[in-house]
């Protein structure tokens, strides 16, 4: 084959093969079979109506949605100032901080999640949601640092003497100069963390325990008992709904500038 | 002008860690001087700039101004404005906006900001801009907007970091007349740090040279340019042909020469510009190696026991070949007289 047509070919399969899975899904879920099949039997939306209706996945996605919401607000109140005292001064072992901070993403979530329940929760019976919570701020952390590093560095840091010489004290400075600066960072590293611990399987499935689970570990659960496509309903939803999220993110703050 | 010290430098000494950046620097400014501090990168200047502004504390010394003693007192409350090199200005503010910053910290009325705001912007020429946003305005236009903001705080002394170094040739000359325009029109007592000596000369009332953290000489523009003191002062202002004088004779490589005409025991050194060295007659030869011209004169490289010699004529005069002997002296009356010749 030329490389004229081999060239396009393998964008083709590449393409179809990240974005091929959807579609099936969102097939799959408007399916008015009884069982999770490709192609759908029939077209229905029974199956998006139920994933309403199913009480475990009300509850498991409230406790992701505040993993999520709340576990990336925790690891951006420490990631901010975190990433301005690594950008503007020169802190002893201040490389060896970054490479610590950014450990989580570098090792296995397994691993992460075992780690956990074998040396915080089983010893010293730790609260599983405060464990959930605690794990998922690690896991954002290192995407917090990163992002809001990369709006500080594009920030001259000029500005903030600029504004003490003008009569604004140092933190001052910081919440009039420096943080509208990086907002647009700040809300992407929010959207990236957001995501990633939604999204976020290895370690939940290791600290989710009875009455408390992630959506994700919930919905892994409901496929082994129960093969009907409000799964796949449901794995659409969320999809559109990280679609919107991400949309709505690029059409804002032009979110692709920073990831 | 009064004859006080409206701003006064007391053994400053700065450091950044264990690097002493200036050491035990006395300086004095009257009210309403335009200062220009002169060296090159690494000499302290712009770290004796920022410790005036309170951005360094100083290791030992003292800073007074106005009468009191702000060596301690923090950058935010020291009245003193900053045009940065950068002009740091707030990317996220209107042009109105970054120049009511410090008007509204000082929680002033907001008819009051918007009138300082609007004269400020006026006197800059920027009104028509004050919607936009700083980076939709040219290099030019962005340190007038520095300029106004450190202006409409009424600072009691405005420092400038290279106000002119950033600025294309046309833009340069345009923001020089409006440093001196402000300057009279308010009377702020102003500093600025520049590179360039064709800057300092033309803008500021007094030049302090520095060199290695230390002030190597302080003077009107015409006693630098004419009068330096010192071999680096001599040689920075365009002295070209600089000899040690050791004993009242000129120290050179071959042996120490004699000097017509006696000179001060404190005599260091002398120092000719080109154009000062007289060509045809005298009591040295030397032989050509290289001309240059530059319109209205030729410059002239010359071979001679003293060293090597540059010497300048008026292109109106005959060339004089390459390769030529010619004679030629350095007048003594006529040398900058260096009392230092480190």
């Amino acid at each position: 084959m030329t490389p004229r047509v081999f060239s396009p070919l393998v964008l083709f399969l590449v393409i179809g093969f990240l974005i091929g899975p959807f579609f099936i899904i969102v097939a799959a879920s408007l399916s008015g079979g009884e069982t999770l099949a490709f192609p759908p039997q029939g077209f229905s939306l029974k199956w998006v109506a139920k994933v309403f209706t199913v009480e475990s996945f009300r509850e498991s996605f409230a406790i992701s949605m505040l993993l999520a919401i709340g576990g990336t607000a925790a690891a951006l109140v420490l990631g901010v100032p975190a990433s301005y005292a690594l950008s503007r001064y020169k802190l002893p072992f201040g490389e060896t901080i970054r490479t610590i901070v950014s450990l989580p993403i570098i090792v296995p979530g397994i691993i992460v999640g075992l780690a956990l329940l074998r040396y915080i929760v089983v010893p010293f019976g730790f609260n599983i949601t405060l464990t959930l919570f605690l794990a998922h701020t690690a896991l954002v952390l290192p995407y917090a640092v990163r992002v809001v590093s990369a709006s500080l560095n594009n920030l001259r840091s000029d500005i903030e003497e600029a504004a003490v010489l003008l009569g604004s004290s140092r933190a001052g400075a910081f919440f009039r100069v420096v943080m509208p600066n990086i907002r647009s960072g700040i809300l992407a590293a929010f959207i990236l963390g957001f995501v990633t611990s939604f999204n976020q399987v290895p370690v939940s499935l290791f600290l989710s325990g009875p009455g408390v689970r992630t959506l994700p570990i919930d919905m892994l659960s409901y496929m082994e008992i129960t093969y009907d496509p409000s799964v796949a309903a449901l794995s659409a939803l969320l999809a559109f709904m990280s679609i919107g999220i991400v949309f709505l993110a690029e059409r804002f703050l032009g979110f692709s500038r920073y990831v | 002008m009064s004859d006080a010290a409206f701003l006064s430098l007391e053994k400053l000494t700065l450091a950044y860690g264990d690097t002493v950046a200036v050491k035990d620097l006395d300086l004095s400014i009257r009210k309403g001087e335009l200062v220009a501090f002169l060296g090159p990168s690494g000499c302290g200047k712009t770290t004796t700039m920022r410790s005036i502004a309170g951005l360094l504390t100083p290791a030992s010394g003292a800073i007074r101004l106005d009468g009191a003693d702000i060596t301690r007192v923090s950058a935010n409350k020291r009245s003193v404005g900053l045009v940065f090199q950068s002009y740091a200005l707030f990317p996220h503010l209107t042009v109105f906006e970054n120049v009511a910053f410090g008007l509204r910290l000082k929680k002033l009325p907001a008819t009051e900001i918007e009138s300082k705001v609007t004269a400020g912007l006026k006197s800059v020429g920027l009104s028509k801009f004050s919607a936009r946003k700083p980076g939709e305005l040219s290099g030019g236009q962005q340190q007038r907007v520095a300029l106004a903001r450190s202006m409409v705080m009424e600072p009691k002394v405005l420092l400038l970091d290279e106000p002119l170094s950033n600025l294309d040739a046309r833009l340069r000359l345009e923001m020089r007349t409006e440093l001196q325009r402000v300057q009279k029109e308010t009377g702020v007592t102003m500093i600025f740090v520049t590179h360039d000596q064709g800057e300092a000369l033309s803008l500021a009332d007094r030049i302090v040279v520095m060199l290695n953290g230390a002030i190597e000489q302080i003077g009107t523009p015409e006693d630098i340019y004419n009068r330096p003191i010192s071999r680096f002062v001599a040689d920075f202002v365009g002295f070209e042909n600089i000899f040690a004088v050791e004993g009242g004779k000129l120290a050179v490589g071959n042996g120490p020469i004699d000097l017509s005409g006696s000179l001060p025991p404190d005599t260091a050194g002398l120092a000719w510009r080109p154009r000062m060295v007289t060509l045809g007659s005298g009591p040295f030869q030397g032989t050509v190696r290289g001309a240059s011209f530059s319109g209205s004169t030729r410059e002239y490289l010359l071979d001679t026991p003293l060293g090597a010699i540059k010497a300048e004529e008026d292109a109106a005069l005959a060339a004089r070949e390459t390769g030529s002997t010619i004679a030629f002296d350095l007048p003594v009356d006529k040398a900058a007289r260096l009392k230092k010749f480190g």
